[in-house]
């Protein structure tokens, strides 16, 4: 696999990053020799081996079902982008 | 009943066209508190009043997976008669919304904890069967409130974080009666196991809906379009007729499809494509590092199997056996569990067909006149139970009961204390039907001689009299028989 240009402007809207068009050509020689050395994992047959999702063979830790946390509203609100008692406010997103 | 033939075509000019829907269904969990931290998920909150540092995204915290929204997803799968995974994953799906503080939505992607399944349809021409492709456990988003101010979107977090069942149907839908079934026995599953309220109003059931067009006979899927989020059932209906009449158009214009994302405007009544959501389809699904696999001990799944309560096919058999309904009438009876039971306390303490008859009739057009649930039914079970035994012993006639039905419904009422306190008895003794017979007989000789001459019409005349004079309390039946005995003589 190999990323152009394109791709890693592409990737990089969609995570929300802003690269600088003079940086785009260094990027992509960075990724690319990323990728080529993560390629060599391919010679590796893997045909019947299950994807590892975990290193720890256990399960999901759990909890019950009961109402423990909530009505911190002020708190939570510190990090709204502009003032309000009771909503966050962001600019206007409509579809 | 006598099956009516399936006939959903859309009709273009160069022939008919089949719609073929499939639907993914966003149920919201019953439980307490969330699916990864403990905020309440009671509706209706003061806004960001039920949030947690986890729900809102701050760096550091760590999601703990609710036990009880497991055991919920796990329970409907095995009433949509679906195969349990043992192992499921949680993964993460990437894209950035102001609802969505993350960046991310926990969600379940290669491995759901719950796979095919099928749900059966009662249509006119017959049983459906409806396949699930899966269920899988994830997060709900905030909500997004963009008309409190010109300028700005105002942003709850209330159900971020809310547990949500996404169920995926096979694409087996061909028609919006068919979506409109499907939506109502998934329900009605759901909340016989009380894992999901089913209340549309308040979002706890939404729906995304696939649409496809292809010509009658053709096997090959045509594109579809994706309908986002539509949040009632006839929404649902009238998105599906305008895309599917749009998708026709472009065919038979030579034009293409395109495979996106709409939105249907309920104002304007049509879909219009999403833009801005093109590029959230790269979600770049990946593991959530912070959660290892769930794993399901099968014990687990097998004792909530028989803590399963008895499901809406199940019931609908037995009664079709045990009360004597026949397959239309269980099939409402059954519809709602809340119906189910009242219609059984009522079944017990009172004549079954009857019940079911009376119940259809007059008690569902009350409820229905004054919007009420049957649990909110101003007529007890069994105080309907006793109207249904007074009409059942011919204590007072189907007439009169719709008169102590009124009552009742007014007053909430006894119904054996309205027939005593109203005199609203039925005449049934035979020597006083007599002699009420005798007196309107001696009082009309002349109609009688012309019964007698031939004139039967005349009988309806009679019996008319009957009512009068008895204040609409004989018996019909006995007055009948005991007419045609005095005229005969």
């Amino acid at each position: 696999m190999s990323l152009d240009k394109e791709k890693i402007k592409y990737v990089a809207k969609l995570a929300r990053i802003s690269v600088d068009e003079a940086k785009v050509e260094s990027l992509t020689k960075d990724l690319n020799s990323i990728f080529k050395f993560i390629e060599q994992l391919n010679e590796l047959n893997t045909d019947k081996v299950e994807p590892l999702t975990s290193i720890l063979n256990q399960s999901l830790r759990s909890r019950k079902d009961e109402i423990s946390d909530g009505k911190i509203r002020e708190k939570i609100l510190k990090n709204s982008p502009k003032e309000n008692e009771e909503f966050f406010v962001v600019p206007k997103v409509v579809e | 009943m006598s099956k009516e033939k399936f006939d959903y075509f859309i009709k273009g000019e160069k022939g008919k066209y089949e719609v073929v829907i499939g639907l993914e269904v966003h149920a919201q969990v019953l439980s307490k508190s969330k699916l990864f931290s403990g905020s309440s998920t009671k509706f209706g909150a003061d806004p960001n009043n039920q949030v947690s540092l986890i729900d809102s995204a701050f760096p550091g915290m760590l999601p703990v997976i609710n036990e009880e929204c497991v055991k919920q997803a796990v329970r409907t799968g095995l009433g949509l008669n679906a195969k349990i995974n043992n192992y499921s994953v949680f993964d993460r799906k990437n894209y950035f919304y102001a609802d969505l503080p993350q960046g991310y939505q926990i969600s379940q992607y290669k491995n759901p904890i719950v796979g095919e399944g099928k749900v059966l349809l009662d249509m006119p021409y017959g049983s459906k069967e409806i396949g699930i492709e899966r269920l899988h456990l994830e997060q709900d988003a905030g909500k997004s409130i963009h008309d409190m101010d010109p300028s700005n979107t105002y942003v709850d977090l209330n159900r971020s974080g809310i547990a949500l069942m996404e169920i995926v149907s096979k694409p087996d839908l061909r028609s919006p009666d068919e979506v409109n079934a499907y939506i109502k026995k998934l329900r009605s599953i759901m909340r016989y196991l009380g894992t999901c309220d089913g209340n549309m109003q308040e979002g706890s059931l939404r729906a995304d809906v696939n649409v496809s067009v292809r010509k009658e006979g053709d096997t090959n899927f045509g594109t579809r379009c994706e309908i986002k989020n539509v949040n009632s059932i006839k929404f649902m209906q009238m998105a599906i007729e305008y895309e599917a009449a749009r998708q026709v158009e472009l065919i038979e214009n030579g034009k293409k499809i395109d495979q996106e994302t709409r939105l249907f405007d309920t104002k304007k009544n049509e879909t219009r494509s999403m833009r801005s959501k093109e590029d959230a389809h790269d979600y770049r699904y990946f593991p959530d590092p912070d959660l290892l696999p769930l794993k399901l001990e099968q014990k687990l799944i097998d004792d909530l199997k028989k803590s399963l309560p008895e499901l809406p096919d199940k019931k609908k058999e037995r009664f079709v056996k045990e009360y004597g309904l026949n397959a239309y009438e269980a099939n409402v009876l059954v519809s709602e569990k809340e119906i189910s039971d009242y219609y059984e306390e009522v079944a017990k303490l009172s004549d079954k067909k009857l019940a079911a008859t009376w119940m259809m009739g007059d008690l569902f057009a009350m409820l229905n006149d004054r919007g009420l649930d049957i649990s909110k039914s101003p007529i007890s079970a069994k105080y309907f139970a006793e109207l249904v035994q007074a009409i059942k012993s011919g204590e007072i006639s189907g007439r009169i009961a719709k008169e102590v039905f009124e009552i009742m419904v007014e007053s909430g009422d006894n119904p054996k204390k309205i027939i005593e306190s109203k005199g609203m008895k039925q005449q049934s003794d035979p020597k006083e039907l007599e002699k009420i017979i005798n007196e309107i007989l001696s009082k009309n000789k002349d109609k009688v001689d012309q019964y007698k001459a031939g004139k039967e019409k005349l009988f309806g005349f009679f019996v008319g009299q009957v009512m009068k004079l008895s204040g609409g309390k004989a018996n019909p039946q006995l007055t009948n028989e005991i007419l045609k005995k005095l005229l005969k003589g």
